[in-house]
């Protein structure tokens, strides 16, 4: 956890990125000091995966610069890659051959010898749990044991800065507690983590630092209690099933949270923060809206989430994001040969 | 910022950047160890199987035993004779399916993402597949040319030249491989490959010299089918299995098309994979 004399792990200045007229990074800063974990929240199309693509050496920025361990991403991108370990979206392992065969092949790959290659693999098993699944097809593995497989393979070469890409969208919530106490033991190997997520809690649960992303700025730092702390406590919520009362509702309720209800015409559903206001705000709530004579369903107080940060911080919900921009900035874009045509310029 | 390369953690020493020589070293090891993890999983899924060798030995037993009746050929040894060199053509012309399938596949996935990600050679993911997919293409070759064998089949122009008929229709094979390999990684989604698929190889080796003599077709499409690279190599595959036919002027041509398509989609194909997204 000390400070070293050896400076950020990672460190981004101003990195930009479009794909066409889509500009997914609009300059962003990021220093993640050696051995600790950034998490990167922001809802889907929001610049995580792109930013994890430059940092990876995957893509090239348009401007700005990314020095990983001290190598430049776009100068020195076979240093960089000496140094890093990369999980993405999907477990990108091959089905058809056994947990051991897919790390005893990225072993090869990373030039060890096929003695070096075999105990690699089994350790990593080891560590992660899959030695009894060991030889069978990856594809008779469970969702969360292709997971780990994955995050097992991008151990291999043994990275002192590792990337992880939404570890746990689409597990299984106990899938995804195993995943997270493997993430921990890493760290407390000293490895430096940057991982992207859309769970608060998921970055809650694991990262020391936070930053939150969103039209590819970064619209807030700090940790989670910070963030939290933006939202304003706890938050009430209920469902309005008569749209057309909606309004009535939000009345209704409007002098007992800190700051203006949020409206969701769509689904009816008001939320507000009510800080530390607790069971007295949900009491007021009740018989406000009573008094109103407005029916409501499952009205309750919740922790914040990312919704409620998104809404603290920007006046928008996370949702609304994914559809407006966030599919066509997703990973099989059809926006891929604007993004060659700008990879080119930023070549010239 | 040297101050920060200055000292490397001490369990996990950074290398200094490897030569030249150990450079091209470590590019056909990385070749080799993609092109053995390929092989495994070509061996493990039967369907890959299937369709690399069933589909042919159908067209085998089908144009032989019911079309071939009612096709006149010039040749000694009749219609199998013929026919062989154009389905073996054309076998090794559609293995690059499952080029264009599989990379595909690796995209979708992250599996490319993940090895250049690695301080692997930037050739090895694609060279890999290359040599991995001829040994597959070979290998369903020799099982047409045995079935041939068995309907009647007979090289009449001796080893050597037989021999060279089947590295013709390699080197044919690996460059629509090539143009299979940037296709799929251009395309770059897994359904839209499949779909695409042969739809682009069945036009060009049906209007050709494979199945049938191009003299029984009409004329505007013999202006085609007699100017087209699928012509010239069946042509030369088939004078080379037989004799007594003159190949000198479609051989030319042959080894003009296929230098074309190497030079052409080989650079294609790389720049593809550097900047698949």
């Amino acid at each position: 956890m000390a400070e070293d004399s050896r400076g950020p792990a990672i460190l981004v200045e101003g990195l930009t990125k479009s794909f066409g007229d889509v500009h997914a990074l609009r300059g962003i800063d990021l220093s993640v000091p050696q051995g600790t974990v950034l998490g990167v929240l922001g809802p889907n199309g929001a610049g995580k995966t792109t930013a994890v693509r430059i940092l990876t050496t995957l893509l090239r920025p348009d401007g700005g610069r990314a020095i990983i361990e001290g190598h430049d991403v776009v100068r020195q991108p076979a240093a960089v890659r000496r140094s890093i370990g990369l999980a993405g979206q999907s477990a990108a392992i091959q089905e058809e051959l056994s947990g051991r065969e897919n790390l005893e092949i990225i072993g090869r790959l990373f030039h060890m010898s096929w003695r070096d290659a075999k105990s690699r693999a089994i350790e990593l098993l080891e560590q992660f749990d899959l030695t009894d699944a060991a030889d069978r097809y990856a594809k008779t593995y469970s969702g969360g044991m292709q997971r780990r497989l994955d995050l097992a393979a991008s151990l291999v070469g043994h990275p002192q800065v590792l990337f992880l890409d939404e570890p746990t969208t689409g597990l299984d919530p106990r899938s995804r507690l195993g995943v997270w106490d493997m993430i921990r033991s890493l760290v407390e190997q000293g490895t430096t983590l940057l991982l992207t997520t859309q769970y608060l809690d998921e970055a809650d649960e694991l990262a020391d630092e936070i930053v939150v992303i969103d039209h590819g700025l970064v619209i807030a730092a700090g940790t989670a209690e910070e963030l939290k702390g933006r939202v304003g406590g706890d938050v009430l919520e209920f469902t309005v099933p008569d749209r057309g009362r909606l309004g009535d509702a939000a009345a209704a309720i409007a002098t007992i949270g800190e700051g203006e209800p949020h409206v969701d015409k769509e689904t009816g559903v008001i939320s507000v923060g009510v800080g530390g206001q607790g069971s007295d705000a949900l009491i007021d709530a009740v018989r406000g809206l009573d008094g109103a004579g407005v029916q409501t369903h499952g009205l309750a107080l919740r922790r914040p989430s990312l919704d409620d940060v998104f809404l603290a911080l920007t006046g928008h919900a996370a949702e609304d994001e994914e559809q407006k921009g966030g599919r066509k900035r997703g990973r099989r874009k059809p926006g891929g040969q604007a993004d060659r045509e700008q990879t080119a310029k930023a070549a010239s | 910022m040297s101050a920060v390369t200055a000292v490397p953690k001490p369990s996990v020493p950074t290398p200094a950047e490897p030569g030249l020589l150990s450079q091209a070293r470590w590019a056909v090891s990385d070749t080799l160890a993609i092109t053995r993890r390929n092989l495994l999983v070509w061996m493990r899924v039967p369907a890959y199987i299937v369709f690399t060798v069933i589909q042919p030995v159908l067209f085998v037993l089908m144009f032989r035993y019911v079309f071939g009746g009612a096709i006149n050929v010039p040749n000694q040894g009749g219609y199998v004779n013929f026919l062989m060199p154009g389905i073996i053509a054309q076998t090794a012309a559609f293995a690059c399916f499952g080029t264009a399938i599989a990379l595909a596949q690796e995209l979708t996935k992250g599996v490319i993402d993940r090895f250049r990600s690695m301080p692997m050679a930037r050739s090895a993911v694609l060279a890999g597949r290359l040599v991995a997919d001829t040994a597959r293409m070979l290998v369903t070759v020799l099982i047409v040319v045995g079935v041939g064998y068995a309907v009647g089949f007979r090289f009449q122009n001796g080893f050597g030249l037989a021999v060279l008929m089947i590295v013709l229709a390699t080197v044919f094979g690996v460059a629509t491989a090539l143009i299979a390999a940037y296709t799929g990684l251009a395309i770059g989604d897994e359904e839209s490959v499949q779909a695409f698929g042969l739809i682009w190889l069945f036009p060009i080796t049906f209007l050709s010299s494979a199945f049938v003599p191009i003299s029984t077709m009409p004329g505007w499409l013999q202006a085609f089918a007699n100017n087209q690279p699928v012509t010239y190599i069946v042509d030369t595959m088939r004078g080379l299995a037989l004799g007594h036919i003159p190949i000198e002027a479609s051989a030319w041509k042959s080894v003009a098309w296929l230098a074309g398509i190497f030079i052409v989609f080989a650079p294609l194909a790389v720049r593809a994979y550097k900047r698949a997204a």
